[in-house]
């Protein structure tokens, strides 16, 4: 994997207006390539601005049209190490605040994968992800570890999410799900879990 | 019962939750030993969370936050938010404060924090630098880091270790910094699955401190959570000269994996045939020898990061810098990792020998590997640098193009105007 290690992207094949309000159900896919990183999805330039400004550059190096053109509904699919990188949790909420509804990846990095989960943005793993196209309507069942990919008419096999985790996304991420916990309106924080459940 | 064989990192993580083992795969849930932070992961993002959960620091003897990544501040948006670490450091009474003393990874260890056989947490990526001493740690986000300096805990998917081993020597001119470019390559960014490495071999035991703390360092380039090497004699006078810890709380002996402990793999490299290493844009994993890069020409050349410019590394460089100046039209920049780094090569004359040659001094901060606005590179500036990482637009624009190299690698292509074999000019 060496020499084509860079991240590629593709717009969308086909963006019509219309689509906002078609009957189709599903979001529109917007398709990476392999080790797309948090530099590109936050760049550093902006770190210092809140997360509005973050996500108006999101992916600006690699899709200059994606920021302004991605809709609430959408889905990002990429390769293998999805947001390898930094630390910066400003990459997956960036997505969330464009509102991106569901990450899909070969394989994420695992730093950045807690990140997106602690943000409340479903972040799945399914090895089929290149059966998926810019353009290509999809719904994302994170529950259930299924992509309906309704242009297509397939449906993909995703791995399930671990149940610790599954909690923080039904509450919307780690910090209303800690809120919930100091409420005592739940103890199931992942600090919770007690090993070989 | 015979007690079953561990690796390092099962041993820390069986100690952080109270257990005397633990089995790959089981979440575990650890106590932290330590967490750190920086300006931009830390205060400015962790204080209006801890006031919407009304939630309070678990225990502040145990959080570091150091000023790195905004310094020097050069506008007002950086300024800002140097000032509210700044403030939020006292007005908490926060003793573990690091203000303008260098980059978090650095200083970290330095201040004395790190011990073998510790569980800890930053607010960083590149917190698996912390291994070089012994120590689980790894980096998280800013959400993350609340959920974990709120409990005093954090969830752990119990890691295989990947057994990396670098037998032989490493040949004048090559350095840890080679070793990791090197391993980008072959395992690709991903290589570790976020996994635990650990390097071992007779290669590894003869690096100094600052060497393995690279090695750690970079851990994160090849996609692994922690990066580990098991502590020694080297580490215990390390900690004990540099750091002023005290060696009675220094355990080099409990801190080491068995012998027979089930590893996820085992892999084996030779130091002594090691060249030194290049990467091209865009990524660390586009390394190969630099024979491959023969005569690129280049503007700038950056000594800087906590990768590539502690103390070690620029002594590394002065010795290929000796009683040479830069190429002409040629911009060598040195950002020493930390203040106390940059004083120890001040009185002993290294840094004289870099200024001999022409480099010009960054403040002790993350600089221009950040890309967070005090050094940006222009459109098609070609750039030799000792850091870590080269993604596209990191540290400037989308059109810069950066190569990775080694503190040798960056001096040496300073000297000449393009990338040159560090060997050429040692011999
Ligand atoms: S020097 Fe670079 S790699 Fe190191 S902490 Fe700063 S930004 Fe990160």
């Amino acid at each position: 994997m060496s020499k084509d290690s860079n991240p590629s992207t593709q717009a969308p094949g086909s963006i019509e207006p219309a689509d906002a309000t078609s009957a189709t159900p599903g979001g529109r896919v917007w398709r990476c390539g392999d080790n797309l990183d948090t530099d590109a999805l936050a760049p550093g330039q902006y770190m210092k601005y809140g997360i509005e400004e973050i996500a108006r550059h999101c992916l600006e190096s690699l899709q200059p049209e994606f920021a302004s053109q991605v809709r609430a509904g959408d889905v990002v699919v990429a390769g293998r190490n999805c947001g390898t990188g930094s630390s910066r949790e400003q990459a997956p909420q960036a997505l969330k605040h464009l509102g991106v509804a569901a990450l899909v990846a070969k394989s994420f990095a695992g730093l950045f994968y807690r990140n997106a989960i602690n943000l409340g943005l479903p972040a799945v793993v399914c090895a089929e992800a290149d059966r998926i196209q810019a353009g290509d309507r999809i719904r994302v069942d994170a529950r259930a570890g299924l992509i309906h990919n309704h242009t297509r008419g397939e449906q993909l096999r995703c791995e399930a999410i671990p149940a610790h985790l599954l909690q923080l996304l039904d509450d919307g991420g780690l910090l209303p799900h800690l809120e919930r916990r100091l409420a005592g309106r739940t103890n199931n924080h992942p600090a919770a879990v007690s090993s070989h459940e | 019962m015979t007690a079953q064989p561990q690796t390092l990192a099962q041993k820390i993580l069986a100690r952080a939750c109270g257990r005397t083992t633990v089995q790959p795969g089981e979440i575990i849930v650890g106590r932290l030993d330590l967490a750190m932070t920086h300006d931009s992961s830390g205060p400015r993002r962790l204080q209006p969370m801890l006031e919407r959960l009304g939630a309070k620091i678990w225990d502040l003897s145990k959080f570091v936050v150091i000023t790195d990544h905004y310094l020097p501040a050069n506008d007002d948006d950086s300024r800002q938010i140097i000032r509210i670490t700044r403030d939020w450091a006292r007005e908490h009474g926060l003793k573990n404060f690091h203000d303008e003393q260098g980059i978090c990874h650095v200083v970290l260890p330095e201040k004395g924090y790190l011990r073998p056989g510790m569980f800890a947490v930053g607010g960083d990526s590149h917190s698996p630098t912390g291994g070089a001493f012994g120590a689980y740690m790894f980096g998280v986000g800013a959400t993350e880091m609340l959920g974990a300096v709120v409990t005093g805990e954090i969830w752990v998917k119990v890691p295989q270790t990947l057994l990396i081993e670098w037998s032989g020597s490493l040949g004048r001119g090559v350095s840890a910094k080679d070793m990791m470019l090197h391993l980008c390559r072959t395992l690709g960014l991903d290589g570790a699955d976020y996994q635990a490495v650990q390097y071992t071999g007779s290669a590894i035991s003869a690096l100094s401190m600052q060497e393995r703390m690279t090695l750690c360092n970079m851990a994160t380039e090849i996609g692994a959570q922690t990066g580990l090497v098991a502590p020694d004699a080297t580490t215990r006078d390390w900690l004990q000269q540099v750091a002023g810890v005290d060696p009675a709380s220094i355990d080099i002996t409990q801190w080491q994996g068995d012998a027979d402990a089930p590893l996820g793999a085992h892999q084996r490299f030779d130091a002594s045939s090691l060249a030194p290493q290049v990467a091209a844009p865009h990524s660390p994993a586009n390394a190969g020898p630099i024979g491959d890069h023969g005569h690129q020409r280049i503007q700038v050349a950056y000594l800087g990061a906590c990768t590539g410019a502690k103390l070690d590394d620029l002594r590394m460089a002065a010795s290929v810098l000796r009683g040479r100046r830069i190429a002409s039209g040629v911009r060598l920049m040195v950002g020493a990792a930390s203040l106390h780094d940059q004083q120890q090569a001040e009185r002993e004359g290294t840094l004289g020998v870099l200024q001999q040659a022409g480099a010009e001094l960054l403040p002790n901060a993350c600089g221009a590997c950040a890309g967070y606005g005090a050094y940006r590179f222009n459109a098609d500036t070609v750039v030799i640098s000792s850091t870590a990482r080269n993604f596209k637009g990191r540290m400037g624009s989308a059109d810069a193009r950066v190569f990775l190299g080694s503190p040798y690698t960056v001096a040496a292509s300073a000297v000449t105007g393009h990338i040159t074999d560090p060997r050429e000019l040692l011999a």
